[in-house]
């Protein structure tokens, strides 16, 4: 049976343990339709020319793990951020783990989607909005639709910020020799609220997991948010990360996007605003080796006037790796005075990788600011010589500016510890000897 | 120390140095002057090891030992020194931690242990004073929107910190107040020693009121075609070059 076929009949199997009077059950039936229509995308999809997922269906995954899984926490320290005190939503094989993590109703909720989607006290929020921003189209979109039950939900009330950072974070164990996970988060920020939000997914053994996540993302007016996305896999973990932003006036919203590692990721990341004078920034650091692949989808889509989006994305691409970026930018015709930047840089280090990088721009409107630029190259040869020329060993100076390059994006992580850790990252992933704090 | 013999260099077949030949000892100042075009920067260059120019013809030795097949860092670690002309702008890497990384690149050449870091903190205090560097430029990027003149002090800076035996000093003048001149000058000066040797490479004689040259010569079009001591800046600053392209063409 094929992965499609699996999931569709594991779909009447999962409609066996969940309420079917929620009104949420008609969103997903709905869902599952479309994707039964649809079915997984191919690279005959202008979309997906550069990603395949055929090795991905050939995969005979777990749709529910078959057990309970347990995990120490000293085990598994290391893919949290724990030099800080942080809420942590943490899950094991997709299911929730209350004993690694730390939730709060305190004044903001910072809980489990399957409580959110099941207890009448969340039905208002629920209604307004559940899969109110996350397309009904898009097929692996709506496939996490069909399936949601279980992930984050996070709610800020008005004026309010959590007291400390949130730390969303997916293992798997390997008990399955296969295993699929459909994560559902939605992040509420009303008006003039703030959230900091850590998102990771990691494999802990070599046995293949494919996740297909979504997070809705909702930015009331003047609220903060910042959203980092740590990915470092495994290269038998494949992602697909759907995440949807809805912004309204002078909000703030800010995602950081750290792809090290995986087998496949692919990063389709949508923000939509509606409402003006605010600004939706989207950076990301790519460095890859071996046979990993990377695929960032980006859209902005600007629909008010005086509104701003900033995009950096660097790649360094080695060995036999393969990257995309995609960058759609839409200005409607009324969102005069747009200011729409984006950028990506690209370094190959190997004459096997690979970069597929493409701006689009669809502007509608005549008095706007937008500038693109992507560059594919090699290390500045001035500047090696500059670093040579002071006793640095090319191959160390080599690393040295691919750092430098890379860090360069890290300036505007809030969390300091955070980013204390990705500059590790890139450091270790770049092999440069970094003793010393930047 | 520097021994340079009938030196042909060529970038992409154009050929730029036409047969130098230049004795530096121990001890040493020299300064070369010449039109724009002449070579000077080249020779800096190809001293240094930038492996865009091709060495036709000669040799360059550094205390008896052939340069050609030394890498550029293989040439720092043997104590050659090149303040560039124009310093290279390089994002996300600070000052400090630059200087510390090349210190203990070097030191791990010569097989010894990364610098204590009480020693460098207190190396980098003493050296950057001399310069009247402001700490916070410390921790700025590396050249990044530095100015014209901060750029050059943060060169003179790295001489201080790495102490080579053979500096050069690649139009260091240039972007320069007077008051900074006279504060690099100074730093350069401090240097000077038995077991050192200087080559300053400059279009105007301004700088060596401050660095006194011990001999001057003058390139043009890819030769040494007249050398003198200090008397020969002055007459150059005075009469300009034309009189030097008008013998060398004789």
């Amino acid at each position: 049976m094929d992965l499609k076929d699996k999931l569709l009949s594991s779909f009447i199997a999962f409609e066996n343990n969940i309420d079917l009077d929620h009104p949420v059950h008609e969103v997903r039936s709905e869902a599952i339709k479309n994707f039964e229509a649809k079915g997984f995308p191919t690279k005959k999809e202008e979309a997906w020319k550069y990603t395949s997922l055929n090795a991905i269906q050939k995969v005979d995954f777990s749709i529910f793990p078959r057990q309970e899984n347990t995990l120490e926490y000293k085990d598994i320290k290391q893919y949290f951020l724990h030099e800080i005190d942080t809420y942590k939503i943490v899950f094991i094989d997709g299911v929730y783990s209350s004993y690694l993590s730390e939730t709060t109703h305190d004044g903001v909720d910072v809980c489990l989607m399957s409580a959110a989607l099941t207890k009448p006290q969340y039905k208002a929020v629920i209604d307004v909005y559940f899969n109110k921003v996350a397309s009904k189209n898009e097929s692996l979109t709506t496939l996490n639709t069909a399936f949601s039950k279980e992930g984050a939900y996070i709610y800020i009330p008005k004026s309010k910020a959590p007291k400390k950072p949130i730390q969303i974070v997916h293992l798997a164990t390997g008990n399955e020799a296969a295993l699929m996970l459909q994560p559902r988060n939605l992040v509420i920020v009303e008006e003039n609220a703030e959230v900091q939000i850590i998102e990771r997914h990691q494999s802990l053994t070599g046995n293949e997991v494919f996740t297909n996540s979504v997070t809705e993302i909702f930015a009331a007016k003047d609220a903060i948010v910042d959203y980092y996305k740590v990915q470092n896999d495994e290269n038998t973990a494949s992602l697909i990360d759907n995440t949807y932003i809805s912004q309204k006036d002078n909000s703030v919203v800010r995602v950081h996007t750290f792809s090290f590692g995986g087998k496949l990721t692919r990063n389709n990341l949508n923000f939509y605003q509606n409402g003006e004078r605010m600004d939706s920034v989207l950076k990301g650091v790519t460095i890859l080796g071996e046979k990993q692949h990377v695929d960032h989808h980006t859209l902005v889509h600007h629909a008010q006037p005086n509104c701003e989006s900033h995009q950096d994305y660097k790649g360094i691409f080695g060995e036999n790796s393969t990257g995309v970026f995609n960058g759609k930018i839409i200005v409607d015709k009324i969102a005069q005075k747009t200011n729409a930047f984006q950028q990506n840089n690209n370094i190959l280090i190997s004459d096997r990788a690979t970069i597929n990088t493409k701006p689009q721009l669809e502007i509608f409107a005549d008095d706007v600011k937008c500038s693109h630029g992507c560059t594919i190259g090699q290390l500045d040869e001035d500047a090696l010589f500059y670093l040579q020329s002071r006793g640095i060993p090319k191959k160390e100076a080599t690393a040295l500016l691919m750092y430098a390059f890379a860090n360069n994006v890290l300036e505007s992580v809030r969390i300091p510890e955070l980013k204390t850790r990705i500059n590790k990252l890139i450091a270790n992933k770049l092999g440069v000897r970094v003793g010393f704090e930047l | 120390m520097l021994e340079i013999k009938d030196l042909h260099a060529s970038i992409e077949d154009k050929k730029i140095l036409k047969g130098i030949n230049l004795e530096v000892n121990a001890g040493e100042v020299h300064a070369i002057m010449g039109p724009n075009g002449s070579g000077k920067s080249t020779l800096a260059s190809v001293i240094a090891g930038k492996e865009e120019f091709e060495i036709k013809k000669g040799s360059i030795a550094l205390e008896g030992e052939d340069l050609e097949d030394l890498a550029p860092e293989e040439r720092a670690h043997k104590g050659i020194f090149l303040s560039f002309q124009y310093p290279v702008e390089i994002p996300g890497v600070s000052v400090t931690n630059f200087m510390k990384t090349a210190i203990n690149e070097s030191r791990k050449a010569r097989g010894l242990e990364d610098m204590p870091a009480n020693q460098m903190l207190k190396l980098i205090r003493e050296k950057s004073e001399m310069l009247e560097i402001d700490r916070k430029f410390l921790s700025r990027s590396l050249n990044e929107g530095f100015s014209g003149g901060e750029k050059k002090r943060n060169e003179i800076f790295q001489l201080a910190m790495l102490e080579p035996k053979l500096a050069i000093l690649d139009e260091t003048d240039s972007g320069l107040d007077i008051d900074a001149l006279r504060i690099v000058a100074d730093g350069v000066n401090k240097l000077r020693g038995k077991e050192n040797a200087i080559i300053v490479i400059t279009h105007y004689q301004r700088l060596l009121e401050y660095i006194v040259p011990d001999y001057v010569h003058v390139l043009h079009d890819g030769k040494i075609v007249k050398s003198g001591n200090k008397d020969l800046a002055l007459e150059l600053e005075e009469k300009g070059y034309d009189w030097i392209k008008q013998e060398a063409t004789v």
